[in-house]
């Protein structure tokens, strides 16, 4: 069995890795030792734990093998490596329960202010920010980064490069949530919204980022496919742009090597135009592109149809990717920003609308000729109604991104809808779909544990959206229409706080949809663990080879 | 010709130039214009960088996440100017690093709240805010009132602040420690100096505890001063600067 | 400054337009290039292809 000790040697990878790793451990120990806050010295002992552990595991995984890891092949066919898949997959699960469940905690707090308990840990304002960042990022992130790294090697047709690269992607992507999510905790934030960690999470995301492109790129490289498919595409746009967003955007100067805290480096409207070309292209391309690419490969395979018009996508891309950066400072209407910038944002907004639906009008139509499907599967089902979610906010985004009518619902709970029909109707339940696909494809399980949860999933958390979209139009729209009232004498009608009095119904009715978006992913969790628990083996020879580049 | 036409499917370095080309130009043209336009980088009369506490304050501002719920970004309606002042011009926030406009108004607009309310009100409010607005949704913050500030980082901020071009002299990093100190007490023989380096500047026990130097100083620091730098009955509306 | 700001504006205006123009004519004509289609289809059936 073993084979002779000389098959055996240290490679480059795992050699530059350990030792990058022995260093940043060394490092963090280090700033940790003489850092000037608490706060931040826990954060780098954490650090230089996570680092020296990544150090150990490579060394104790080339201890542990007989030979030459990572065969490209395996009996002729492509030996996919889907290890850090499962680990993505398992997280996102695991995160995006964590941050429905933060979510659920500030609707709660908003409806009953006692919820806050009025500690520095509890605070609306310092979760508010990790329920952002634990669904946007480590939900969202985790979802792209397995689907991302399935599909890029299903359509390629090629294991991913590295053995230690993949491992080195995942779970500092991981790190970098521990890091961001446990730091708004402890107060240490740069105060810019979806941009909130500070410079050395943001350094570690750079580094960890750049290594994810290049392993991306090297699978596109060794394809033995002639075409690169076009869900690849949107992963390539959302991958780099993210990357020039993320750059642009953290330009700061730390106080200290030894201080968590850094100045920006943009000030005021600057600084204000910076962030929303940044966050809006958040929404662009890591909620957008990102998930396209999923709709594009995961509804066709679950449908087992062609999409719809492979012309089409091309055309979706190009444009969307365009106009998307366009559309930031539709954020900044009536500010201090000069009108042409937020003019121009509006225009490419409502220009935007048309690339959006062309893609929503793919993805649907990709179902012609099999809708029965509908009925029969709920994971299509979810997957359906996604696009549908999809279609709808950005009619919506377009909408509001109208002069007149931000003037009325910027500051309102109307832009808290919006995201939520967005991010819980499309972002979410895209992923729901994708990720009750990839469970039993990489477990090689003939199916779910149960459609019937899945049934129950898709109709509690549908339920739950509608709710929580309907009350926040209610509620913005109404606030909006407050601030703006005046009585017959000409004087303001409403003091703020009595527009805060009436919003309490509608926090309740929100939080109520919450919950129940809650309840149908504790379900989804559920499925997923019996599926691979105790779903049945799919037993065909590929079977048995992917299960070898699973277990290593 | 047509060949040429796949070179997208086959290349992906090509692809990947193709999409940088087309995400850079429009941050490029939106952007990098604000850094030339006068009405965005022009100095309005009486804005002055944050003194060491208000600056202290900012950040325990920014810690706590304040602008989750309030924005600093008055718009030009009627309604806005008759709540909460005049609307808040670009000068006003060239010293903020970063920005806090924010984009939801849980709570009301900050941009002017400096001076509206006595620092007893802002600390009771901000220990229970139920307690001075009984239907109040805001958390309270009682813990502010007990933590010490911190004055170790004060000097490197203000220097750093400096080093992205926010004007700060030499002799204003120099006494950063000193000048935090001496904004919250009267009693500190330092305390003229606060006024002439930082004018218009307030010297209080902000949190009615003479004895202690805490957070809540500095926040109520930070609050009372903001919006008040710029005086709009000599400020001329035509000049338009926003 | 102000200068700068109007020269900008109407190269943007301007080139910029075209600019536009000219990429989408650009991807159109690529999506829908006849000798292209052939490629096309057989990328949209790569997902369906069972290895």
């Amino acid at each position: 069995m073993a084979r002779p000790i000389a098959a055996k040697s240290f490679t480059l990878e795992e050699g530059g890795f350990a030792l990058f790793l022995a260093l940043l451990a060394v490092g963090c120990l280090f700033i940790a030792a003489k850092a000037w806050e608490p706060a931040y010295a826990f954060h780098m002992g954490v650090g230089a734990i996570m680092a020296a552990a990544g150090c150990i595991l490579i060394l104790k995984a080339y201890i542990d093998r007989t030979e030459m890891p990572s065969q490209l092949t395996a009996d002729g066919k492509p030996n996919y490596n889907y290890g850090p898949i499962k680990f993505a997959s398992i997280a996102a699960m695991f995160w995006g329960i964590a941050g429905f469940i933060v979510g659920l905690t500030v609707a709660s707090q908003l409806a009953w202010p006692v919820l806050n308990f009025d500690f520095p840990l509890t605070n609306f304002g310092r979760l508010r920010p990790l329920h952002t960042s634990a669904v946007i990022f480590a939900f969202g992130g985790n979802v792209l980064l397995a689907t991302s790294f399935y599909v890029v090697q299903r359509t390629s047709q090629a294991r991913m490069p590295g053995i230690i690269t993949p491992w080195f992607i995942v779970l500092g992507y991981n790190a970098f949530i521990v890091i961001a999510g446990t730091g708004y905790l402890l107060g240490i934030t740069q105060g810019k919204e979806y941009a909130e960690p500070e410079w050395y999470a943001d350094l570690w995301l750079t580094i960890v980022w750049v290594t994810y492109l290049l392993a991306f790129l090297g699978t596109l490289w060794k394809r033995k496919e002639p075409h690169i498919y076009v869900a690849n595409w949107f992963y390539l746009a959302f991958i780099v742009t993210i990357a020039m967003l993320h750059l642009g955007n953290n330009m700061s100067v730390p106080v200290s090597i030894f201080s968590s805290k850094s100045i920006q480096v943009f000030s005021g409207v600057q600084d204000a135009m910076v962030q929303w070309w940044y966050g809006h292209n958040a929404v662009g391309f890591f909620l957008t592109a990102g998930f396209l690419a999923i709709m594009y490969y995961f509804v066709p395979k679950r449908a087992e149809r062609p999409v719809y018009s492979y012309r089409l996508s091309i055309v979706h891309f190009w444009s969307l990717i365009f106009l998307y950066i366009w559309a930031g400072p539709h954020h900044l209407h009536y500010t201090a920003l000069p009108d042409w910038a937020s003019t121009l944002g509006m225009v490419m907004s409502i220009v935007l609308w048309m690339p959006s639906w062309g893609g929503m009008i793919n993805g649907l139509m990709t179902l012609s000729g099999a809708w029965d499907k509908l009925r029969t599967d709920p994971v299509i089902r979810m997957l359906v109604v996604s696009v549908a979610f999809y279609g709808m906010s950005t009619f919506e985004g377009p909408l509001m991104s109208i002069r007149a009518v931000n003037g009325l619902s910027h500051y309102t709970d109307w832009t808290v809808g919006h995201v939520h029909s967005g991010a819980l109707g499309w972002v979410g339940f895209v992923s729901f779909g994708a990720l009750y696909c990839l469970f039993p494809w990489l477990w090689n399980k003939k199916g779910l544990y149960s459609l019937k949860l899945v049934n129950w999933h898709f109709w509690l958390g549908t339920i739950g959206i509608v709710l929580y979209i309907c009350a926040m139009w209610v509620s913005g729209i109404m606030q909006g229409l407050m601030w703006r009232a005046y009585d017959k004498l000409g004087f303001l009608e409403y003091s703020f706080i009595e527009t805060v009095e009436q919003m309490h119904p509608f926090y309740v009715i929100r939080a109520l949809g919450g919950g129940l978006f809650v309840l149908g992913s504790l379900i989804m969790a559920y499925n997923l663990y019996m599926t691979v628990r105790h779903g049945e083996q799919e037993d065909t020879v590929l079977a048995g080879a992917s299960r070898m580049a699973a277990a290593e | 010709m047509a060949n040429k036409h796949d070179i997208f499917e086959r290349h992906s370095w090509v692809l990947l130039i193709g999409i940088l080309v087309m995400v850079a130009i429009g941050g490029l043209v939106e952007i990098v214009p604000l850094f030339y336009l006068k009405s965005t980088i022009e100095k309005v009369e009486g804005m002055r960088p944050y003194s060491p506490l208000e600056l202290a304050g900012r950040n325990i501002y920014v810690r706590e996440g304040c602008y989750n719920c309030h924005s600093q970004m008055i718009r030009p309606m009627r309604d806005e100017i008759e709540r909460y002042g005049h609307y808040s011009l670009a000068a006003e926030s060239m010293y903020d690093h970063p920005f806090q406009w924010a984009s939801k108004r849980t709570g009301p607009d900050l941009a002017r709240v400096g001076g509206k309310y006595s620092d007893d009100w802002q600390r009771d409010h901000l220990i229970n805010p139920r307690a001075v607005v009984p239907t109040s949704i805001m958390p309270g913050y009682p813990f502010l009132a007990k933590n010490e500030l911190d004055t170790n980082a004060i000097k490197a901020v203000v220097s750093t602040n400096r080093l992205v071009g926010v004007p700060y002299t030499d002799e204003q990093v120099e006494k950063a420690v000193a000048d935090l100190k001496a904004q919250a007490n009267p009693d500190d023989p330092g305390a003229a100096e606060v006024l002439k380096r930082y004018p218009k500047a307030v010297v209080r026990d902000f949190d009615g505890n003479a004895g202690k130097l805490t957070e809540m100083d500095a926040l109520v620091a930070y609050l009372q001063v903001l919006g008040t730098l710029v005086d709009f009955k000599v400020y001329d509306d035509k000049a338009n600067l926003r | 400054m102000d200068t700068t700001y109007t020269a900008l504006a109407q190269f943007a205006q301007t080139w910029g337009l075209l600019y536009f123009v000219i990429l989408f004519i650009g991807a159109l004509a690529y999506a829908l290039w006849p000798s292209n289609s052939k490629q096309f289809d057989a990328a949209a059936q790569s997902p369906l292809r069972e290895d």
